[in-house]
């Protein structure tokens, strides 16, 4: 066997060394100065793999089973520097004492399911494409059960696990119809043989639904409040963002690349499914009064508008959602940073109650938390307004009635959608309470990851290299 | 012989009583026997397609083992999650692990 094809994964094989040198790390160093010299190693090496990342080149490795474009060279950019964001914020949650004599686990945890997310978005074939899906729930699985004496947590985790194999289940039977119908399962051999005929049709319908328990799209969405809401705060935002991301620029690139012979059946799928995230999930959004579980209902509403650029089926399409993930990392991990820092230091309370007057104590957390949340609103002069323009834009690029008529609904959901994330601001400015927040100092790791996050939400929008610079990416 | 049929209503009788209990059982360890139930209805589909429709080659016979391989992974798992939760609520019954709803 040839050995060297390994060096065309550069992203691949890169994170796997930064894997076993956190691992050894951890087994060897002992004592007091454990906790920041491991953390300090953890950032720099995953400093080093996103400049990695850059260098990698398109390649097509063991005979078309691993296929990294430069579109996912550039995703796995993204998801490095979002896991990154994770791995700052949770800093101050991994120095509570249960937690701390786990650490290294923690970050070997992350790793492995990066790695799986890797694997995912850059696969030419199913097996390893679903391999990768594996690699990347199954340790996330545990990190939602990372908090090991909260009831809620291993409620989460439960849930999370059963619902994750029990969707990769599906997932396969709709892979085994596809491999019974074209005989192969190379992404490009299945694309060049496919057609519409009932056997195809009811595998992809599997297939996709088991995608949709991954992207936590409406039909398939029952497990997502549950492990938001028991998960630490971390992972839930880890969750939430990289994971998700992940997930749909993987369902985009099938559906674009295998299923391209039948469009005219996933696009209405993909329109009653998108439909049903974005109204549903806004619904329920509207009534929730536990901050952490009103964030996993607004990222189920984010994943349907993610979804909208898979309906424009092109590369501009690809362009928006990446860019779209760009800033969601940013909008959202600002949000999950203040609600860490915010549990941690209160009393692990994450009611949506428990931040009024928080702008009298916390003026400067509050204002940071009023931009990501306009942010994720898509208020205009913030970058979530321009990702969601883009989105919007491709979808609508697609020309059909339909695809119009899909946008125009998307749209007005934005109103809800608005009405809630302002909700948490009136909290924080205009609600008053005996009780406030005591006025704390965040220590210089959150600082950090807001910092980086904040510059994300403002620099991402206005300057127009970073589209430009995906845009070229994907081809377009 | 085996007529073709019999292994595509064996898979597809499988994959069936596998979501039909995931969804009834209130145990969450019979949930997980479902989730099997399932798993092992795909690999009965790949190895069946693989043999009878496309001899000579292997890969629905990877997809097989693979699937297998990474289901025990996923069994290890689950249950060691299940054990976490039946020391935190004393109960594997779905009924009584119902802390955050709505």
């Amino acid at each position: 066997m040839d050995y060297s094809q390994f060096f065309n994964m550069i992203p691949e094989a890169g994170l796997i060394a930064v894997l076993v040198i956190v691992f050894l790390a951890d087994l060897i160093l002992k004592g007091e100065k454990k906790h920041s010299v491991l953390s300090l190693l953890t950032g720099a090496l995953f400093i080093c793999q996103t400049a990695l990342c850059f260098y990698a080149e398109p390649a097509s490795v063991f005979g078309g089973c691993y296929e990294s474009t430069q579109a996912a060279n550039v995703m796995k950019i993204i998801l490095t520097a979002g896991a990154f964001i994770v791995l700052v914020m949770s800093q101050s949650w991994l120095e509570r004492a249960d937690v701390k004599n786990k650490e290294g686990e923690y970050y070997e945890l992350i790793i492995s399911t990066l790695l799986g997310m890797y694997v995912m978005i850059s696969s030419g074939h199913f097996l390893m494409f679903f391999l990768g899906l594996e690699m990347a729930s199954v340790p996330m699985a545990c990190l939602v059960a990372f908090d090991k004496f909260k009831k809620n947590s291993a409620e989460g985790a439960a849930k999370f696990i059963l619902t994750a194999t029990f969707s990769s289940g599906v997932m396969l039977y709709g892979i085994s119809f596809i491999y019974g119908a074209v005989g192969t399962l190379y992404f490009g051999d299945v694309a060049a043989q496919i057609s519409a005929s009932p056997l195809t049709i009811l595998g992809l319908v599997f297939f996709f639904s088991g995608l949709g328990f991954k992207i936590s799209l409406v039909p398939f969405h029952f497990w997502t409040a549950d492990t938001y809401q028991g998960a630490p705060t971390a992972v839930t935002g880890y969750l939430s963002v990289v994971s998700k991301g992940a997930a749909a620029f993987a369902l985009m690139t099938i559906l674009m690349k295998v299923f391209a012979p039948m469009v005219e059946y996933w696009e209405y799928l993909m329109y009653i499914v998108i439909l049903l995230t974005i109204t549903i999930a806004n619904l329920f959004a509207l009534r929730q009064k536990e901050l952490k579980r009103f964030m996993a209902f607004s990222s189920i509403s984010q994943a349907g508008y993610i979804m909208l650029a898979v309906i424009g089926n092109s590369a501009m399409g690809l362009t928006a959602l990446m860019y779209y993930v760009l800033i969601y990392v940013a909008a959202n991990m600002a949000v999950f940073t203040i609600i860490n820092v915010v549990e941690t230091r209160g009393n692990g309370n994450t009611k949506m109650n428990c931040y009024d007057g928080f702008y009298g104590t916390n003026p400067k957390l509050s204002f940071l938390m009023t931009l990501a949340l306009f942010s994720l609103a898509g208020i205009p002069p913030f970058a979530g307004m321009f990702c969601k323009f883009f989105v919007f834009m491709a979808a609508a690029e697609q020309g059909s009635t339909l695809a119009y008529l899909v946008v125009f609904i998307a749209l007005l959901n934005t109103v809800p959608s608005l009405y809630y994330y302002l909700k948490i601001v009136k909290c924080m400015y205009i609600n008053q309470t005996e009780t406030p927040l005591p006025t704390f100092k965040s220590d210089n790791n959150t600082r950090f990851a807001l910092a980086l996050c904040t510059i994300g939400i403002l620099l991402f929008g206005v300057c127009s290299c970073v589209y430009d610079w995906l845009a070229q990416a994907a081809g377009m | 012989m085996v007529p073709v049929e019999c292994y595509f209503v064996l898979s597809a009788l499988l994959f069936f009583i596998g979501v039909y209990g995931f969804v009834t059982r209130r145990n969450l360890i019979a949930m997980l026997i479902s989730i099997e139930l399932v798993l092992n209805a795909v690999d009965i589909n790949f190895a069946a397609f693989n043999r009878l429709l496309f001899p000579g080659e292997f890969e629905g016979f990877f997809m097989t083992l693979f699937s297998m391989g990474v289901s025990a992974a996923e069994s290890a798992v689950a249950i060691a999650i299940i054990i976490n939760v039946y020391r935190n609520f004393h109960s594997d019954q779905v009924n009584s692990i119902e802390n955050m709803k709505y």
